[in-house]
């Protein structure tokens, strides 16, 4: 009975190690590029002395694995260290940017799998004859537009143009709400319209294999219409494959939102992270790095944990054979 | 099993080769200087200036005609970097595998759960930002494990084929066999990966440098163009416009070939 919940345990393990090992390789890369951190804050006319006491008030005296978990137990109790640019603590820095990040995220996520689930199963409709040249071209075109450059496009047609927003004027999230969620809405769109596109040839793709399979054949046979085999039980295996890929496309919004945060002036993590890769501020870059990288692990996770509730067969085979086939 | 052109390839060849032929002529000719700043300020699209000028009084035509060369220069090099190594640890894991295998596909899996794009950031920032190389650089490693991992899959599945078999058995060295006998077989796979991973370099090389992290004047991309561009954005509107619309032709045109490309192997299956 309790498969599912021995399998995310599992699953839940699994993700803790992954996110040790990439917040270590990245803590690692970052040791060896940063030099001595002090003398960089300091600058060249400091005194040994300052330096050693920045040091100590840095943690820098540590040994390097000292410091490295107490980093990494950092991004559950908010101490992630100071920023060399701004003297502040990165955690309450990076806190505020975050949230618009993620509000961004899963906006343009919500809208392409609103759109692109019965937008897919429209374009399987569409297979075959007149049509197959138009669609093809126009999912193509489609997946050719750079979030980056509808950006532009939208700012100045609803920014400039038709004042619906102001670009670069982002309003505050918190006393302004609906004004900020406008703002987030414009950039969501720009960015699901690539994703939107892959979606909906993915779908197309999966929709069209396993309705070549033998038990729509038998479905059919038995005196169902197509529709129905459609809705009703080819969508579900199909989505098998879908909720993967929508995974990884919830990873990848996090990263892509970067440019378009540039673009339409929104405060986020993206902007504060090029900023600081400008600036060589490298904590605000590690401490960003390894959060990209905690979601994208974590979207992947939970992609997973939905397939198996979905289909239980993924249960029984696989590398988590003998859980599932203990308890099936 | 005779290979046939269709219509996706056709005019994905036909847009693709179009923007190749206007990029090599932008090479060594251009109507106008792409740097001269004397054509007048803002001048709207005309016959004398087919995409118009920008705040400098450049001529936008000849300057995208360069850029485009940068961006399609800086792709090729990418996906070339990450087609090869990703070739060679594809070869050599799927064919033999045993440990290495083990230990480079546990590497491409602990990569490939950064973003392709927040690698490529990553590196830059360790490489140091702002130089054409440095994105060359940054990019072709990001492309390795997505190549290595399709090659990887390709070679293995090969691995046993009567053929293989048969010339191994008739004394053919290791190298000889993965590089003349079993190589063009895998082209099939490796073309489509490679038009997709084209377009991918074009898209993450234009967004790097609209961030300012990509390439730096005096090199211009299309992706550094176009975040010039957005500051003029109410003024002269053409120049994102035209700018915007060459990357978007340029995928295109790629992604075309590949779906063709894709189209012809289901032909032959």
């Amino acid at each position: 009975m309790s498969g599912i919940l021995r399998y995310s345990l599992k699953r839940l393990c699994l993700l803790l190690v992954t996110m040790l090992l990439v917040s270590f390789l990245t803590f690692l890369a970052f040791e060896m590029v940063s030099g001595d951190p002090a003398r960089t804050m300091l600058g060249t006319e400091a005194t040994e002395a300052q330096i050693t006491a920045l040091q100590q008030e840095l943690g820098l005296d540590k040994p390097f694995l000292v410091r490295y978990v107490r980093w990494f137990c950092g991004f559950f109790s908010g101490d992630l260290g100071l920023s060399y640019s701004y003297r502040q603590p990165v955690w309450n820095l990076i806190a505020p940017k975050l949230e618009l990040t993620l509000w961004l995220s899963l906006m343009s996520f919500a809208l392409t799998v609103i759109i692109s689930i019965p937008l897919g199963i429209f374009s399987y409709h569409l297979t075959g004859g007149i049509w197959d040249w138009p669609r093809t071209a126009f999912n193509q075109l489609c997946m050719a537009i750079p979030p980056f450059f509808t950006g532009i496009l939208v700012s100045w047609e609803f920014g400039i143009i038709l004042r619906l927003f102001t670009p670069g004027d982002f309003p505050n999230i918190h006393t302004n709400f609906p004004g900020a969620l406008l703002h987030l809405f414009f950039g969501a769109v720009c960015l699901s319209i690539p994703r939107i596109a892959m979606t909906v040839r993915m779908m197309r793709a999966t929709v069209i294999s396993e309705m070549n399979k033998a038990y729509v054949r038998t479905a059919i046979s038995r005196g169902n219409d197509r529709h129905s085999v459609l809705t009703r039980h080819v969508l579900k295996n199909a989505m098998v494959s879908v909720v993967p890929f929508l995974g990884q496309t919830l990873a990848e919004l996090f990263g892509a939102g970067i440019v378009v945060e540039q673009v339409l002036g929104i405060p986020g993590l993206g902007r504060f992270l090029v900023t600081s890769i400008s600036h060589r501020d490298y904590p605000v870059v590690q401490a960003i790095v390894v959060i990209l990288a905690f979601w994208v692990v974590l979207a992947g996770t939970a992609a997973d944990l939905i397939d198996q509730a979905i289909d239980p067969r993924l249960r029984t085979s696989g590398p988590s054979g003998q859980f599932g086939g203990a308890a099936g | 099993m005779k290979k046939k052109i269709n219509g996706y390839l056709l005019a994905g060849l036909i847009i693709t080769g179009i923007i190749l032929i206007a990029i090599l002529v932008g090479a060594f000719w251009t109507p106008y200087s792409p740097t001269a700043m004397k054509y007048g300020r803002f001048q709207p699209p005309s016959f004398s200036h087919l995409f118009g000028t920008d705040n400098f009084g450049r001529d936008i035509f000849s300057r995208v005609l360069k850029g485009a060369g940068t961006t399609f220069s800086i792709a090729l090099s990418t996906v070339a970097i990450g087609a090869l190594a990703g070739t060679v640890i594809g070869a050599v894991t799927g064919y033999f595998g045993g440990l290495a295998d083990d230990i480079l596909m546990r590497m491409n899996d602990a990569l490939t759960a950064f973003p392709s794009f927040l690698l490529a950031l990553l590196v830059v920032s360790l490489v140091g930002p702002g130089n054409k190389y440095s994105v060359v650089i940054a990019l072709g490693l990001v492309f390795i494990p997505s190549f290595a991992r399709v090659m990887r899959t390709e070679y293995a599945s090969l691995r046993n084929q009567n053929y293989v078999t048969g010339a191994r058995l008739m004394g053919v060295g290791s190298i000889r066999l993965l590089s003349v006998h079993l190589l063009p077989n895998t082209i099939r796979v490796l073309l489509p990966a490679v038009t997709i991973g084209f377009n991918n370099a074009v898209l993450a090389e234009a967004s790097m440098s609209f961030l300012g992290i990509g390439v730096t004047p005096p090199d211009a991309s299309l992706g550094y163009m176009l975040s010039e561009a957005q500051g003029m954005i109410a003024a002269g509107p053409w120049y994102a416009i035209f700018t915007g619309s060459t990357i978007v032709l340029l995928v295109f045109g790629v992604g075309l070939i590949g779906e063709g490309l894709q189209a012809r192997n289901r032909e032959v299956d």
